[in-house]
């Protein structure tokens, strides 16, 4: 019994050097675009994994955010033959057909950072940052704690057709509706920026004037988070009017150093690239299996847990960013 | 009675009529909208497309067009955002030289191609529009240049004001406004810009050096794209390869042309054009404000220049007739 169990380890690590041996894995991250910060911190998380375990990886990603502006990086990328195709997809459903054509030559489709939500069956997994479920309910919570749960708040958001930004504020409203905790909160108004600083500011100061009894904003979207924190610094009104959402800790420094934003929220997008990438080794080189409600562990992230839908977590909540803790934090 | 008559059959008459039926509209459905708030919402909207019109409206009268302004604001914002991320030590108003220097030379190389080759502007630009931008994502690695490196000076200047507590970005761009009238109205330059717009082929017998006028145009863009480039930096506290500038040459032509400044050049005041500017400024306050859906609000802004451009047409029709008239 012994015997054979040393038999069968012994030849488990052949098996694995002789994969490590062979060629390294290659890895392409397809961003929404570029000239992203958010894709940098990602981007990093990737190189930094790749740096340590049997990957190449390279970043590429169209000018524009558009629908189909990724079709002609991946077909490239089929052309090469990479391994992994790791993606942040600017559709839902623009692209189905060209993720097909990947998978029938044998490439792995992750998505990353988000979802084609209702085509799933493209894709072969999915790694989100965090329990998008969850995001409604910590928001509000996190504008609640800010303005002592009582008084009128404000969404100002992305874009309207934005799936992600939709999700979490579906949870907010449903939250605010549901638990008691927030009866005295009234959501008096959800906008949208179109993550761009100037209509961010124009709608952020609309809310401001439309409401003038407004406590809180939440803008679940690193634009409109610091759109709308410059409105309040400049208007001097921070004690009154409190900004909070998703932000990046470098983008949202001064306004936390200045007090004009007190604590907002994210998770680590570098974890996620560096998930991403020991994922991708893992499922090539056969010492990980995509199967629902397997576990596969990480490096600095422990065990992780493949959820139903093939979709894995970095993280199980939001991390909050606060004047104590930003300075932590380099992305 | 006379500068009456004479403002209403001006292009400026329309503009200026439609401003005050908007803004009287909005303000019976948002009395707020007529508070000195919403002015100031106004005014921080529109400094760098009131700049980037200036320029337009000399390029058009000209008769060329500059489709590359977008991509120059970025590639200057840049170059300068560069230089406060990467000496840091710097003296901040350098950024001002430096971005409205290399807007400058964005906006020779389009004249070169202009004048040299004889090419047409609108191509001409339309090329240097990517050229331009790409070269933005080449020089920044793509990066964006974050908050952090944006002298606090710089930021401040769209936030602290010398007088009247109108920031200093506002009253910039109404000092390029009184730059631009002064020289189309009272410089050798500003006459030749329109001789030559009216009538290419009669300019160079006038003595024109048409070659030199149409080079001076395109720095003139070029280098005000520049100083729009920094003052985004400043308003906006950063400066991004991809979003800085991205359609900002669409913004300024469409106030431009609202301002009745002509596409077939010769045609054209800085006083119209500064009406443009603002009434496009009062629009886009104006529907957030009125809660309109995101979705709908491109739609509405869009109908609001068509119409703006209809209304402007048929008061200027009546008002030249009537001045006819009284004239005979």
């Amino acid at each position: 019994m012994i015997k054979k169990t040393i038999l069968s380890t012994v030849a488990a690590f052949t098996l694995a050097s002789g994969m490590a041996l062979s060629e390294d894995i290659d890895i392409v991250f397809i961003g929404k675009n570029t000239g992203n910060p958010y894709f940098d911190s990602l981007t990093q998380g990737f190189v930094e994994a790749c740096d340590v375990i049997a990957c190449n990886f390279e970043f590429v990603a169209p000018a524009t955010a558009e629908a189909t502006s990724q079709i002609p990086f991946i077909e490239a990328q089929i052309q090469r033959g990479v391994d992994v195709i790791a993606i942040s997809p600017n559709s839902p459903d623009a692209l189905n057909q060209v993720f097909d054509a990947a998978r029938a030559k044998d490439i792995l489709v992750l998505t990353v950072n988000g979802d084609i939500t209702g085509n799933e069956e493209h894709r072969d997994a999915t790694i989100l940052p965090t329990d998008f479920t969850k995001v409604g309910a910590d928001q509000v919570e996190m504008v609640g704690s800010l303005i002592g749960y009582e008084g009128e708040v404000a969404i100002l958001s992305a874009t309207t057709e934005a799936p992600d930004q939709n999700f979490w504020i579906e949870g907010m409203n449903k939250t605010l509706e549901t638990d008691s905790k927030y009866s005295k909160m009234t959501l008096v108004a959800t906008v949208y920026g179109d993550d761009q600083p100037e209509k961010s500011t124009t709608e952020m100061e609309s809310l401001l004037a439309n409401f003038p009894k407004l406590r809180g904003v939440i803008a679940p979207t690193t634009v409109g988070i610091a759109a709308g924190a410059q409105v309040v610094q400049s208007r001097g009104i921070s004690d009154t009017v409190k900004v909070t959402g998703l932000g990046l800790p470098s983008e949202m420094r001064d306004f936390v150093k200045d007090g004009t934003v007190e604590g907002f929220q994210l998770w680590s997008p570098y974890n996620e690239g560096w998930l991403a990438a020991h994922f991708s080794v893992g499922l090539k080189n056969g010492s990980m299996e995509n199967k629902v409600g397997g576990t596969f562990q990480v490096p600095n992230l422990g065990t992780i847990t493949i959820n139903p839908g093939n979709s894995i977590n970095t993280q199980a909540a939001l991390t909050t960013f606060n004047a104590a803790n930003i300075d932590d934090f380099n992305f | 009675m006379k500068p009456i008559l004479k403002f209403l059959s001006g292009r400026e008459a329309g503009i200026f009529v439609m401003i005050i039926l908007f803004c009287t509209a909005v303000g019976i459905y948002k009395p707020h909208f007529i508070s000195s708030n919403s002015l100031r919402i106004i005014l921080l909207l529109v400094p760098l497309i009131m700049i980037g019109a200036m320029a337009q409206m000399l390029v058009l009268v000209a008769r060329h067009v500059d489709l590359s302004m977008g991509s120059m604001l970025g590639f200057s914002a840049m170059v300068a955002g560069l230089m406060y991320r990467d000496m840091p030590e710097i003296w901040w108003p350098i950024g001002f030289l430096v971005a409205v220097g290399t807007g400058a030379v964005l906006g020779l190389f389009n004249g070169l191609l202009v004048t040299i080759f004889n090419l047409p502007s609108i191509i001409v630009t339309l090329g240097t529009l990517n050229l331009y931008r790409g070269l933005t994502f080449i020089i920044s690695d793509a990066r964006q240049i974050n908050r952090a490196n944006i002298p606090s000076e710089l930021k401040a200047m769209s936030q602290t004001s010398p007088i009247f507590g109108i920031p200093w970005i506002i009253l910039m761009s109404f000092a390029i406004a009184l730059l631009t009238f002064y020289l189309v109205r009272y410089t050798q330059l500003g006459r030749q810009i329109y001789a030559i717009g009216s009538n290419p082929n009669a300019a160079p017998l006038r003595g024109i050096n048409v070659t030199k006028v149409t080079l001076i145009v395109f720095i003139i863009s070029g280098a005000l794209s520049g100083l729009a480039g920094i003052m985004y930096a400043s308003r906006w506290g950063f400066v991004n390869p991809s979003n800085t500038g991205m359609g900002f040459e669409f913004q300024v032509i469409a106030a431009v042309v609202i301002g009745g400044v002509s596409i077939n050049g010769g045609v054209g005041t800085v006083l119209g054009t500064f009406l443009g500017v603002i009434l496009l400024g009062c629009v886009a306050a104006a529907l957030p404000l009125l809660g309109i859906p995101g979705t709908t609000q491109s739609a509405i802004y869009g109908s609001v220049i068509l119409i703006a451009l209809l209304i402007d047409r048929s008061v200027r029709q009546r008002a030249t007739a009537n001045t006819k008239r009284s004239r005979a």
